[in-house]
């Protein structure tokens, strides 16, 4: 190990520094899970403070993926668009138990699971989710992006 | 070849062999920006005027239907909550009565009026959300934080009675799951206190706001006939002028013992339906504290809290067969089955033994007790109303929301329909939107107040 | 109105093709024949004293395994009428067999039918004729069967989903 690793590392700490307090969503909302979404953002809970309170409406312009609601087999290829629309770095939050395992919509018309479409980072599970869950969940994933600054 | 028109030569519009102008399909959906998530519309522009429009639902087609019918009758409780999940009590309670009136019983006055204290909050929370989000999509983002503030102090309220805050699970058939805590009434009037405070705030940056007002008024214009005529009730059809109410025209729980009116504007546009929402949220709250003031059974007063008895002596006396006068005990139930005790729960439940569970005290302090509770929870047995069907309707925030349930005497429903009072409204989106602007899009449909929930089941 | 003078009135103008009328719980049903629903449903929208202007909810209901009636006529279209001027109601039904699930469409009377009918056609399969558009409301055009009968498993995949791993 060298003086270049330590500068090298010491840079993707701060990269991952960055990233994790700029976090520009994307909210896929589609069901219920929106509702606890909105509280989570709005100023009772307030998800700003983590900088991650601009909401930016288009992929293009977003780094996490909040997938939030219910997920039906109509909607699934137009997630899985969205999700292809994003540019690297990116990250998939699977808000809600619709979104991590289908919740108890074992029937014909729901994914059991957004993780058989696309790769999913941080599950946050709930019917819905409490807005601390939420939190908790955006810390998770903050820890995560930081440590993955290495990969891009 | 066809002669080019004068738009072809200016706007270089057709294809240059005189097939005349295109018009430009825009794809809005089914991710919208705003958070309504799951509508499609096709919109036809000519310049920016929408030609037509074709509306695509189902996105979010859960199998509400079809789930209902794999369990028990008390299993739907949790779909329905997810239906309109803005305001589920409504819904909830709306299937319960729909179960109850095919079983043919009836709730005690305090089910009565605590049903309809929840269904008005929950009506002032959907309120809330509609107009918060469609200023916000206006670009008022100040508003949705506002309405968002005075919906967690509601939620906080809902919390305190039913344990959670959107997906509650309250109604059950044949009552509620519990009794209102102590101090709920002073808890709501400070609640509502501080909603109103927010209304008026509200009421200061929206309506008279000039350019509010050039956004809404005239835009979204749906006529009497034509709302008449695609079965839309609710706020939309009191704001076309129609004073059609459910809670007025067929009362239901204590709903024709308080006093509220029914709001009504004339326009039948996007302003007429924001005055007509804030208009009902306050007498919603009216309602709720007229409710409040007069709830029968007055506070629960639990006044043979006495003493706790020894469980080891219990089991004893039990097992040496002296049972008698064991039921008459004062037990202290743990504070997660607060409001459940038995004179909270003949308070509020119909007291039907083939219908409600009985109190726990009676569950796990006699053998009929349990018997009963087994027999309602446990396959092959539970609620079996006699075979037939019933539609009860209820005052929705949307507009009437109707439950058909039909039952083939077992103890799962046969088939449970929901009439949703958002397809009415979402059918007619295209005479909303035809003639209008593309920008015109947003404001109508966030008038709408789809819930996609409740549109797909 | 009163419901049973509604039935009544309908029984009195269409007679024996309103072959059966019930009421449970307070709400009154007229079940009628398939020939005569466009006229039964045209007379409750235009004449003055019935007035039923809203067309609340058409909905369907399968019958398969309703104990007792395996054998009859396997679906059963339910209309519920709605009049805003006498704030009444009736409930309208039209039984259909399987092989030959087609009912006439309600369409021209009220425009709410057009979604109405076609979330029935994707649910229970039932055809309506005369309908301007008939495709599926809810569920994507590839989806295969109509789910809300009582043969197709809720839990059935689609051959665009693949079977479960």
């Amino acid at each position: 190990m060298g003086v270049g690793a330590f500068f090298t590392s010491k840079l993707d700490e701060a990269i991952g520094w960055a990233r994790k307090y700029s976090i520009f969503q994307y909210p896929f909302v589609t069901a219920c899970c929106g509702m606890e979404y909105m509280a989570t953002a709005a100023s009772h809970y307030d998800v700003d403070r983590f900088g991650a309170g601009l909401v930016r409406f288009s992929p293009r312009q977003a780094d996490v993926l909040f997938v939030v609601g219910t997920i039906s087999h109509k909607m699934a290829p137009v997630l899985k668009r969205v999700y292809d629309q994003m540019c690297e770095p990116k990250w998939v939050v699977a808000f809600g138990v619709c979104t991590c395992t289908g919740g108890f919509y074992d029937n014909y018309a729901t994914v059991m699971g957004i993780d058989t479409i696309i790769p999913v980072d941080v599950y946050i599970p709930g019917c819905p989710p409490r807005p601390e869950s939420v939190i908790d969940g955006l810390m998770k994933l903050q820890d995560k992006i930081a440590a993955g600054a290495q990969r891009y | 070849m066809a002669e080019t028109t004068k738009r072809e030569i200016f706007l270089g519009e057709g294809s240059g062999t005189g097939s005349g102008s295109q018009h430009l399909l825009v794809n809005i959906g089914p991710q919208h920006p705003a958070m309504h998530g799951i509508i499609r519309i096709v919109a036809e522009l000519d310049g920016e005027t929408v030609v037509k429009a074709d509306v695509e639902i189902g996105y979010l087609h859960r199998a509400f239907e079809k789930d209902c019918e794999v369990g028990g009758y008390n299993n739907a409780i949790p779909y329905t909550d997810r239906l309109n999940y803005v305001s589920p009590l409504i819904n909830n309670f709306g299937y319960a009565s729909a179960v109850e009136k095919l079983l043919g019983i009836e709730v005690t006055d305090r089910c009565r009026y605590i049903r309809v204290i929840m269904s008005e909050i929950s009506r002032i929370c959907d309120h809330l959300t509609c107009i918060g989000a469609s200023a916000m999509e206006l670009g008022a983002i100040t508003v949705f934080l506002y309405m968002i503030k005075a919906r967690e102090f509601l939620w906080e309220l809902v919390e305190e009675v039913t344990g959670a805050r959107l997906t509650i699970s309250y109604g059950r058939v044949g009552g509620v799951k519990a009794d209102l805590p102590d101090g709920f009434a002073e808890k709501a009037r400070k609640a509502f206190q501080e909603t109103r405070e927010v209304l008026d705030e509200v009421n200061r940056l929206l309506t008279g706001n000039r350019i509010f007002m050039d956004r809404m008024i005239g835009v979204g214009v749906l006529s009497r006939e034509e709302t008449v005529a695609y079965a839309i009730t609710g706020p939309l059809l009191r704001a076309a002028g129609v004073p059609y109410d459910v809670r007025r025209a067929q009362p239901y729980w204590a709903y024709d013992r308080v006093e509220f009116e029914v709001p009504t504007q004339k326009d039948g546009d996007n302003y007429a339906r924001y005055l007509v929402r804030m208009a009902e949220m306050e007498q919603s709250m009216r309602i709720s504290e007229q409710a409040l003031a007069d709830l029968p059974g007055g506070p629960v007063n639990v006044d043979h809290e006495g003493r706790p008895i020894d469980p080891a002596a219990y089991v004893d006396r039990g097992k040496q067969g002296k049972t008698a006068g064991l039921l008459l005990l004062p037990l202290t139930l743990s504070p997660n089955l607060q409001g459940q005790s038995r004179r909270a729960l003949e308070q509020v439940n119909s007291g039907d033994k083939r219908v409600t569970l009985p109190p726990k005290e009676d569950t796990y302090g006699s053998i009929e007790g349990l018997m009963n509770h087994f027999m309602l929870i446990m396959e092959g047995s539970g609620i079996r109303p006699p075979a037939g069907e019933a539609y009860f309707p209820v005052e929705g925030a949307n507009g009437e929301l109707g439950f058909y349930v039909v039952s083939d005497g077992s103890d799962r429903p046969y088939r449970v329909r929901c009439r949703p009072p958002c397809l009415p409204p979402l059918a007619a989106l295209h005479r909303l939107l035809e003639g209008g602007m593309v920008a015109d899009v947003v404001p109508s449909f966030g008038s709408v107040n789809m819930i996609g929930g409740e549109l797909d089941r | 109105m009163d419901g049973a003078r509604i039935v009544e009135t309908l029984t009195t103008r269409f007679g024996p093709a309103i072959t059966e009328t019930h009421s449970h719980r307070g709400d009154h049903t007229a079940v009628v024949d398939r020939a005569a629903i466009r006229a039964v449903l045209g007379f409750c929208r235009a004449e003055p004293a019935l007035a039923f202007d809203v067309l609340m909810d058409l909905t369907a209901v399968d019958f398969l395994k309703f104990p007792g009636r395996e054998d009859g006529p396997r679906f059963e279209v339910v209309y519920h009428l709605y009049s805003l001027e006498h704030n009444h109601r009736v409930r309208l039904k039209v039984r259909v067999e399987e092989r030959d699930a087609v009912v006439p469409t309600a369409v021209p009377l009220w425009p709410i039918a057009n979604w109405l009918e076609r979330e029935v056609w994707d649910m229970f399969g039932i055809r309506f004729e005369g309908h301007p558009d008939l495709r599926r409301l809810l569920l994507y055009e590839e989806f295969e069967g109509h789910p809300l009968r009582k043969d197709y498993p809720i839990d059935r995949r689609q051959p665009l989903i693949g079977p479960k791993t």
